[in-house]
């Protein structure tokens, strides 16, 4: 045999041996200890690399509770493959085709991005594959029109959040005519439209709506029209850097007026951007990890420190929310495996609605789900907070 | 009080702006180009302030100095990298040269800086004194103070020393100027230097009032430019002037009618002004010789 024909030969018979064994795999069907594969597309690196750990912290001690009291389905086993999707809704879809179409997960977790996860509900809907949100908090990722909707989600959302900002105020500050200050975007538009419906629901009008750009550095002059239209309380809805511009113009102004906020602040370094009165702003959590804990919670935190070395109390379990949103959704994901009786996307759909009770981190889950109920998460369930050097504890923890 | 207020954020606002802008018509007016990236030399100087200051806890003196030095070395770069070749040749792809290494410069800070905003406490900056009724902070007062006296500083510097007036020289005419005996390349190197330190200052003075992060200064440096061309590229205290102006503007019109307006209506405004003296609002119509 030449050296060409020798090199033809072991071709071939790679070849033959790759068809074979594609052909072996094609044939067999899933084994009884196959592991179920989980996805998880979030951001990994750059500013949200946190938020991203914080998921992926939550769905490992989620699935390794589970795998250790033995899986789901007589004994399967779940697995956990995560991809980097950089914040950037291109990077998300081609992770999500990716994990949905080739590594063939059962069901697909979204990250922290609003865009990311709306550029891949889509796709989800398409493939009919469950996608759950344990961050994102914008208002169409779960209510996206389609039918059946294969998308769920265990963490806050816009509208709701809006209801329970005002709730929050009238209860705690009376507030009789709120300002609003919006980030000029579309998370900003998104909380303005849900808090204009929150508000005219409970009859309150607002004294004024003023928008903020991210880059402002002086945000006097929008906040001094509130306070001339005789704004109460400030209902601020911005990421962590532009809620601190607020708060030190609120400052500069003198102005010592109650703030109710979004989310936007636990996202970074709040305290040092914001200085002294960050701690003025109280804005909602799912869940903190202070105070009184339930058994589940503290399970949770045991198994938090076993496995991970910087975890040495809550003040390390950061972004709590991104913990706990996660934990809760992988074992209500589980529950919907269970009852599907199959890893099938269709039966995984239908099995969320049939979820009974789950005793969850952030609370019992009582049929959390329905056809028209996407979102198990509400308004009752918001956590208040406050940043008290450096740290998110829940409002009122710490005088 | 709703003016009152505006019209002080407005003019602490405006002399950033005009500081910047000072800087675009120093280039302009000894080598007829700009630098593009004055918004990130901007940053530059408020990362290196907070880099010495606070991530090496130096005092504040030495760490605004230092970041200064760099500042001016940034800008002989530029000129060197990014204007030189192209000027040289006679060709305009130092407008593309110039943007293009404030984006370098944006994404190595981003890269090495982080991506996380971050607080740059400065003594100045805390507390607030009371004036005409509404609270500003001591630093507000003293940016338009500073940002003036630079612009004086610069045109002392310009008219009574001899670099300044080698300079001048430079802008009337390069080659009679290198017949006299001055170094054209050292000038025009010197101009992109007090061009970038001046953005420098721009951005220590904001970064205790704002944050600081690697595109804290995209938006002031597209502002600057619009400035620049308003006051008219080619005088010092028009450049200034304008820049209050438009700060003043700014301010007024978030205040009166909302932010949503603030910039449509001031860029339109920039437009109606330029429409009706082309030449900007300080500025004279360039003498050509033919």
């Amino acid at each position: 045999m030449t050296r060409i024909d020798k090199a033809a030969w072991r071709r071939r018979s790679v070849l033959k041996l790759g068809a074979f064994a594609i052909g072996a795999g094609l044939a067999l069907p899933a084994l009884a200890a196959d592991p179920i594969k989980i996805g998880l597309t979030t951001a990994l690196s750059g500013q949200s690399a946190r938020a991203g750990e914080a998921i992926t912290r939550g769905l490992t001690i989620a699935v390794e509770e589970l795998n250790a009291n033995g899986g789901v389905l007589g004994g399967r086993k779940f697995e956990l493959i995560r991809r980097d999707d950089e914040a950037t809704p291109a990077k998300g879809v081609i992770a999500a085709r990716e994990l949905v179409f080739k590594e063939k997960v059962a069901v697909l977790f979204g990250g922290l991005d609003t865009p990311v996860s709306l550029a891949i509900v889509p796709i989800m809907n398409q493939a009919k594959v469950p996608f759950i949100g344990p961050w994102a908090a914008g208002t169409p990722i779960t209510k996206n029109g389609a039918n059946p909707n294969y998308v769920f989600r265990v963490s806050a959302v816009d509208e709701i959040v809006d209801k329970a900002m005002l709730q929050y105020a009238q209860k705690n500050f009376n507030t009789k005519k709120p300002g609003l200050i919006l980030i000029n975007n579309p998370w900003g538009e998104s909380n303005e439209k849900g808090l204009r419906a929150a508000m005219a629901a409970k009859d309150v009008k607002p004294a004024g709506i003023e928008k903020f750009e991210s880059n402002d550095i002086d945000v006097v002059p929008q906040l001094t029209r509130l306070k001339e239209a005789g704004a109460d309380t400030l209902f601020m809805v911005g990421n962590v850097g532009p809620s601190a511009q607020v708060v030190k113009s609120l400052d500069r102004m003198g102005w010592d007026v109650p703030i109710v906020s979004h989310w936007g602040p636990a996202g970074g370094r709040f305290s040092e951007l914001a200085g002294p009165n960050a701690k003025k702003v109280h804005f909602v959590q799912t869940y903190s990890f202070f105070g009184k804990q339930t058994p589940v919670g503290e399970k949770v935190m045991k198994a938090l420190m076993a496995k991970y070395s910087d975890i040495k109390g809550p003040d390390d379990v950061t972004p709590a929310v991104g913990v706990a949103n996660a934990y809760d959704a992988m074992m209500l994901v589980a529950q919907a495996i269970q009852i599907a009786g199959s890893t099938d996307g269709d039966a995984i759909r239908q099995g969320f609605y049939k979820i009974d009770k789950y005793e969850g981190l952030i609370k019992t889950y009582v049929k959390p789900f329905s056809p028209k109920v996407h979102d198990a998460i509400t308004e009752n369930d918001y956590v208040w907070t406050q940043f008290i050097d450096g740290k998110i504890l829940p409002v009122g923890m710490v005088k | 009080m709703l003016f009152a207020s505006a019209l002080v954020s407005g003019l602490g606002l405006g002399s950033m702006y005009g500081l910047l802008a000072l800087g675009f018509y120093i280039t302009y007016s000894v080598s007829s180009t700009v630098n593009f990236s004055q918004g990130s030399s901007m940053m530059l100087g408020a990362v290196f302030a907070y880099t010495f200051a606070v991530t090496y806890g130096w005092p504040l003196a030495p760490a605004i100095i230092m970041a200064l030095v760099l500042c001016a070395l940034y800008g002989v770069v530029v000129e060197r990298v990014a204007i030189r070749p192209f000027a040289l040749r006679g060709s305009s792809a130092w407008l593309m040269a110039t943007v293009a290494i404030g984006i370098v410069a944006d994404n190595a800070v981003l890269f090495t800086f982080g991506k996380e905003p971050r607080g740059f406490p400065m003594p100045l900056a805390s507390g607030s004194v009371q004036i005409l009724g509404i609270g500003v902070s001591p630093l507000q007062l003293a940016i338009p103070v500073i940002g003036l006296a630079l612009a004086g500083l610069l045109h002392f510097f310009s008219r009574k020393t001899r670099l300044g007036k080698a300079m001048l020289a430079v802008v009337q005419n390069r080659d009679a100027a290198r017949l006299m005996g001055i170094n054209v390349s050292a000038a025009v190197s010197l101009a992109f230097a007090v061009s970038t330190v001046f953005a420098g200052v721009a951005g220590i003075m904001i970064a205790p009032l704002f944050n600081v992060h690697s595109d804290m200064g995209t938006l002031f440096g597209l502002k600057a430019f619009a400035v620049a061309i308003l006051g008219g590229i080619t005088s010092a205290w028009g450049v200034m002037i304008a820049g209050l102006l438009f700060g003043v503007v700014e301010g007024l019109i978030t205040a009166g009618l909302g932010s949503t307006y603030t910039h449509i209506l001031t860029f339109a405004l920039v437009i109606v002004a330029l429409a009706l003296r082309p030449n900007g609002l300080f500025g004279r119509a360039e003498v050509k010789k033919v």
